[in-house]
């Protein structure tokens, strides 16, 4: 039975991009079969993390609109055979999406994949709103900070009124995924606390991702960091991140500065 | 045989109409009454635009009007007529009105409209209102409106408002705007778990986050009219 996750957020910046590529790529290595399409139409941004941007054809308002076969937008990974990337236009806005023709385009793919990755666009209009709208599952990314708190707050209603999930009046499923999370800040208390995070978003937690600098190198070299840097914390994190997904249940474990002494006379930073 | 004389058109016809108008009584000394009007004022900008504002001037002197007028009008406050034991103040003044009868400002619903709810948009208050038990958490962004009580089991975010007719029960935090009694019920009351509100309101009166009482913040607290002046008071 084929899942749709969409990963939304609110606010912009707090990397909605880079974990739909690491956890689409952390649920192929896993053996399924995972296809990662990109709602942020006008701003697409997942064919460069992907490293698939070269590659890019036609795109999700083709296929919405009937211009293209499905089969000729999809591009298949160079590194994992079992994941795909469906791009969003760069030249159109997000008015090209209608409700009926991604309600199509979704159901096509929940016929040929397992897992169903919808990367949102930030805000909370018809971008967002499309993204989310024939989703099962929600993975709200959110930095202990606020700003973006807040705005997780107002996407998870949304979440609980505008889907099609929430309209049928069943239950979306939905997990809060910590990103940037610096540990040495946390204990001085420069940034919020994750109990003080699922307070305020009372959601269960998917996983903490530590902040490393690994994550902009992998963007940069076009590789969700699941790949690119396996062994990486981020990367580590967000494999147990997809595991949870997946249903495993793994013990959770807070990222702590790992910094050894040597790194700390020499002022090298972790990660 | 009866010749009609020629039945004159009526081209001008009066109609009796009336308003509820603000009634402002300013006090002697001017210059510390306008300052707490300015602070007033700088919690609720706008509350007077559009209304219409008579004066109560008492005894007051001919040049004592022109200063409260004009100061009023600096501060976008237009004065439609003026109360005074005087009979006229003289033309470049607003009219002097008799005969007042005092209304109470209608159920309150200027003052909600004044802090930004549409309180006139909302229903009458039923008869018995029922109260409406929520289960889930109010997200940021949601708006909750009800003529009765509001019980909020979960909490209640950051840029969102909950809006009764009666009074307010969160189990949870409650981060968001709060008003109850909008229909003009002062009895109405909020009691929550955690007080983190970005606002309290109770029948038009309001506390901001800033005015409260820090020791009150993060407690158990309940908020009620006292006299004209909300009151948050720690439940433990």
């Amino acid at each position: 039975m084929a899942k749709v996750v969409v990963i939304t957020s609110g606010k912009g910046g707090v990397g909605k991009t880079t974990t739909t590529a690491a956890i689409g790529a952390a649920l192929a290595r896993a053996g399924k079969s995972v296809v990662v399409v990109d709602f942020d139409v006008g701003l697409r941004n997942l064919d460069l993390v992907m490293g698939a941007e070269r590659r890019v054809v036609f795109d999700l308002v083709n296929v919405v609109q009937g211009t293209a076969k499905l089969n000729q937008a999809l591009i298949r990974d160079k590194r994992l055979e079992n994941l795909y990337l469906l791009p969003a236009s760069q030249t159109r806005d997000k008015d090209a999406l209608t409700e009926e023709g991604v309600k199509v385009v979704i159901d096509e793919l929940r016929s040929r994949f397992d897992y169903v990755i919808c990367d949102s666009p930030a805000g909370i209009e018809r971008g967002a709103q499309m993204a989310m709208r024939f989703a099962d599952e929600a993975v709200i990314v959110t930095n202990p900070e606020v700003s973006s708190v807040r705005d997780s707050d107002r996407i998870i209603g949304l979440l609980d009124s505008r889907t099609l999930k929430a309209e049928r009046g069943e239950t979306m499923v939905k997990h809060v995924l910590i990103t940037r999370y610096d540990g040495a800040r946390a204990a001085r208390s420069e940034m919020l606390s994750i109990d003080d995070v699922l307070d305020i978003l009372s959601t269960t937690l998917l996983g903490i991702i530590p902040e490393s600098e690994g994550v902009l190198r992998a963007s940069n070299m076009g590789a969700p960091i699941t790949l690119n840097e396996p062994a990486n914390p981020a990367a580590k994190a967000y494999m147990e991140a997809a595991r949870r997904l997946l249903g495993e249940d793994v013990p959770m474990t807070l990222p702590s500065d790992r910094r050894g002494l040597l790194d700390r006379l020499l002022g090298r930073r972790a990660a | 045989m009866t010749s009609a004389a020629p039945v004159r058109k009526k081209t001008i016809r009066f109609k009796a109409r009336s308003f509820t108008a603000f009634s402002l009584a300013p006090e002697r000394p001017l210059a510390a009454w306008l300052d707490e009007l300015d602070g007033w004022l700088a919690n609720s900008p706008g509350f007077f635009t559009g209304r219409p504002v008579l004066l109560e001037l008492g005894n007051a002197s001919g040049r004592e009007a022109v200063e409260v007028v004009s100061a009023l009008g600096k501060r976008g406050i237009r004065v439609y007529a003026i109360e005074a034991d005087t009979e006229d103040f003289g033309a470049g003044l607003p009219p002097v009105l008799k005969g007042a009868k005092t209304v109470s400002a209608e159920r309150s619903q200027d003052v909600d409209e004044a802090i930004g709810r549409g309180a006139s948009e909302a229903p009458a208050v039923p008869e018995a209102a029922k109260s409406l038990m929520i289960e889930q958490p109010v997200r940021s962004g949601q708006s909750v409106i009800h003529s009765g009580d509001i019980i909020v089991l979960g909490s209640v975010g950051s840029g969102s408002e909950l809006i009764a007719g009666g009074s307010i029960h969160v189990y949870g935090a409650l981060r968001g705007r709060a008003l109850a009694g909008v229909y003009g019920n002062r009895q109405a009351r909020i009691f929550c778990r955690r007080n983190e509100a970005e606002l309290l309101s109770i029948d038009g009166w309001y506390q901001t986050a800033e005015d409260m009482d820090l020791a009150t913040r993060g407690r158990a607290v309940q908020a009620y009219l006292r006299g004209d002046d909300i009151a948050v008071t720690a439940l433990e």
